[in-house]
């Protein structure tokens, strides 16, 4: 329904901003300046440009964004903790014609789902994967994730992550990279208005992938969580630019056509 | 009908085929590997999906996409492996998606050994993953069950929208007898409309075991229970020799309840008043017929296993004292042989 407001705008003028088909008329729940809000609104307006909300299936992750099947407007599932892609695996050979993508946090991709993501990479799934990075546990409360950086602190490294006890950052991006199954493995970020335009063009290319029928395709978005690194949304931002876009490098890493053959 | 000649796995995973399962994942582990071995020959003939996991935990997470999506899907383990698949069980079963899954048991605990047993009987009948859930658990004793068994699995696993597991061991998967390979039918089954394949024409399918809203998990459970319950009223399977005037009904399911029958079968030839029952369904349990047997007559119950004491429990819970229940078991490494047994029967007449 819409409302007489909404009805007399859209007589008045052209409308150019507006809630994509793609996501369901509710508020998203996610802290203020959370970056989930705006990568789901990438998503859903990608999948909208695109035209294959009809044929899309999500996987939602465990962590915050478990509730994308409350915010996604097409067929979603949510799954055990890290297991995506081994969900989606076998939705995508048993419905080929679906697009299927995962999204998945630092938890759920580069810790227990580790085993599941290098697998269905090197399997070379035609799955999309959108990598949430945020270098910490958001949903538990702000542990270490394998992303966190050194000295960063975190619930469970009260003193900075310490390369001796608690080892070094995962870059799963370039590591993704070095499998052949893989067709594209990039990292963005979400640190400007620059880059977050750069991120759609991404997350749009990592569908066109999948559109195509050539093989994985990743996307890395190092995302701010303003609850869990004790910072506004604003220096959260900063954070992002001054201190991961340090470690965690954007840019494409690998970038093939694998057609099927 | 002719009958056929085949391993014990192998007759799982033609009947499976034939009744229409179109997804398999799994990973080795002997004794069960003949499974996957078959399903990746066979499966694509009919247009199927194969696909060797990583692990067991990929591969349960993988019938768990499979079946949302909308397919028949199954995946085999032995013990070690089906510990493993517990996370994803629960999940399946959360999410009430049908599967079966196979367990062709070996000697535990920890790695154990490669020889048929029966020690997982607590870890698929009394739940093995978190929460409150339960399996439709079939145990086939011979080659025949085992084919028979497989097909009204897929059936049970798509009525109710429920994980189904069939209980077997290393004796089972290996051994070869002639059974008759029974055409499937299926049978009327409500539509999947709850299958994730694109929202073109209808409101997106949501499929999740996450319930956070104020009193939905609770509702969630009552309904899984309902379930449960439905099974308890429609689904139990056993089978009984001479039990109505026996003196001792040996209780034991699967290969223990084929060795024991040889021994009731050479006492009953020397005039002995001794009977089998055996439990074909592990959940629901036959408690009811079992109860029934207890308050009938005065005969005594030995429940005999391939473990060291696991169902006998739950032969003790129907029974609740009206008789005695005697045990005899070989835990994982050891198999009983039919002299065992009779010599345990006549020191119990
Ligand atoms: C098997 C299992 N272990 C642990 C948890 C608890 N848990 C929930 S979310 C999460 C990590 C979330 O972090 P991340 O994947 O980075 O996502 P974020 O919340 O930061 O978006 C954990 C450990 C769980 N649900 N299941
Ligand atoms: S805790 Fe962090 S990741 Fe989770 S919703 Fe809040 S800001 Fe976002």
């Amino acid at each position: 329904m819409k409302n007489i407001l909404e009805v007399q705008l859209e007589r008045q003028m052209e409308q150019v901003f507006k809630r994509p088909e793609s996501l369901k008329r509710v508020h998203f729940r996610y802290c203020p300046g959370c970056g989930h809000s705006i990568i789901h609104r990438m998503i859903a307006e990608c999948i909208d440009e695109l035209g294959i909300r009809e044929r899309v299936i999500g996987i939602a992750p465990v962590g915050c964004a478990v509730y994308a099947y409350d915010y996604f407007n097409f067929d979603m599932i949510e799954c055990a903790h890290g297991r995506p892609p081994a969900v989606a695996t076998a939705i995508k050979r048993v419905n080929p014609d679906n697009i299927v993508f995962s999204y998945q946090g630092d938890g759920d991709l580069a810790a227990i789902g580790m085993g599941e993501i290098v697998h269905a990479a090197a399997r070379g799934e035609k799955l999309s994967v959108f990598f949430i990075n945020n270098a910490t546990y958001g949903m538990t409360g702000g542990q270490m994730a394998p992303t966190t950086l050194l000295k960063q602190h975190t619930t469970t490294t009260t003193r900075g992550r310490m390369a001796n006890t608690d080892g070094y950052p995962l870059r799963i991006a370039e590591l993704l990279a070095t499998l052949e199954g893989v067709s594209f493995a990039a990292r963005t970020a979400l640190n400007d208005i620059k880059n977050v335009i750069k991120t759609k063009q991404l997350v749009r290319k990592v569908f066109e992938k999948q559109i195509n029928g050539e093989g994985f395709s990743f996307l890395e978005i190092l995302s701010p969580c303003p609850t869990d690194w004790h910072l506004s949304p604003v220096d959260s931002l900063k954070w992002i630019e001054t201190e991961m876009m340090k470690v965690y490098e954007a840019r494409i890493f690998k970038d093939t056509q694998q057609k099927d053959g | 009908m002719k009958k056929i000649l085949m391993k014990g796995n192998e007759a799982i995973a033609e009947a499976a085929v034939t009744s229409e399962c179109r997804f398999y994942a799994g990973y080795p582990i002997t004794p069960q590997n003949e499974i996957p071995e078959y399903m990746s020959e066979h499966l694509s003939e009919v247009g199927g999906v194969f696909i060797q996991a990583e692990s067991e935990i990929a591969a349960i997470n993988m019938v768990y996409g499979a079946s949302a999506a909308g397919v028949r899907a199954m995946t085999s383990s032995s013990s070690p492996g089906i510990s493993l698949k517990q996370e994803g069980i629960s999940f399946l079963a959360g999410a009430q998606l049908p599967a079966v899954i196979v367990n062709i048991q070996r000697g535990g605990p920890g790695l154990g050994n490669i020889s048929g047993s029966q020690s997982d009987y607590f870890q698929t009948v009394k739940g093995g993953g978190h929460g409150d859930y339960r399996l439709l658990v079939y145990a086939p004793y011979n080659l025949q069950e085992m084919w028979d068994l497989t097909m009204l699995a897929f059936d049970k696993a798509d009525e109710y929208r429920n994980p189904v597991m069939l209980l077997g061991d290393g004796i089972l998967g290996q051994m070869m007898e002639p059974f008759y390979p029974t055409p499937y039918v299926r049978p009327k089954l409500p539509e999947k409309t709850w299958a994730l394949n694109g929202c073109a024409g209808r409101t997106p399918n949501v499929i999740k075991s996450l319930y956070m809203g104020d009193g939905e998990l609770e509702q969630s459970n009552y309904q899984l229970k309902a379930k449960y319950d439905k099974m308890k009223k429609n689904d139990v399977l056993y089978d009984e020799t001479d039990t109505t005037d026996a003196e001792l009904i040996v209780v034991a399911f699967g290969s223990a309840a084929r060795i024991a029958f040889s021994a009731v079968k050479q006492m009953q030839k020397e005039g002995l008043k001794v009977g089998l029952f055996r439990p074909i369904t592990l959940f629901p349990f036959p408690e009811v017929r079992l109860k029934e047997l207890a308050e009938a007559g005065r005969c005594r119950f030995l429940t005999i296993e391939l473990n060291n004491g696991q169902m006998v429990e739950d032969v003790r819970l129907a029974v609740n004292g009206k008789t005695a229940v005697e045990f005899y078991g070989r835990p994982g490494g050891a198999i009983m042989n039919a002299e065992e047994i009779y010599e345990v029967i006549k020191k119990l007449l």
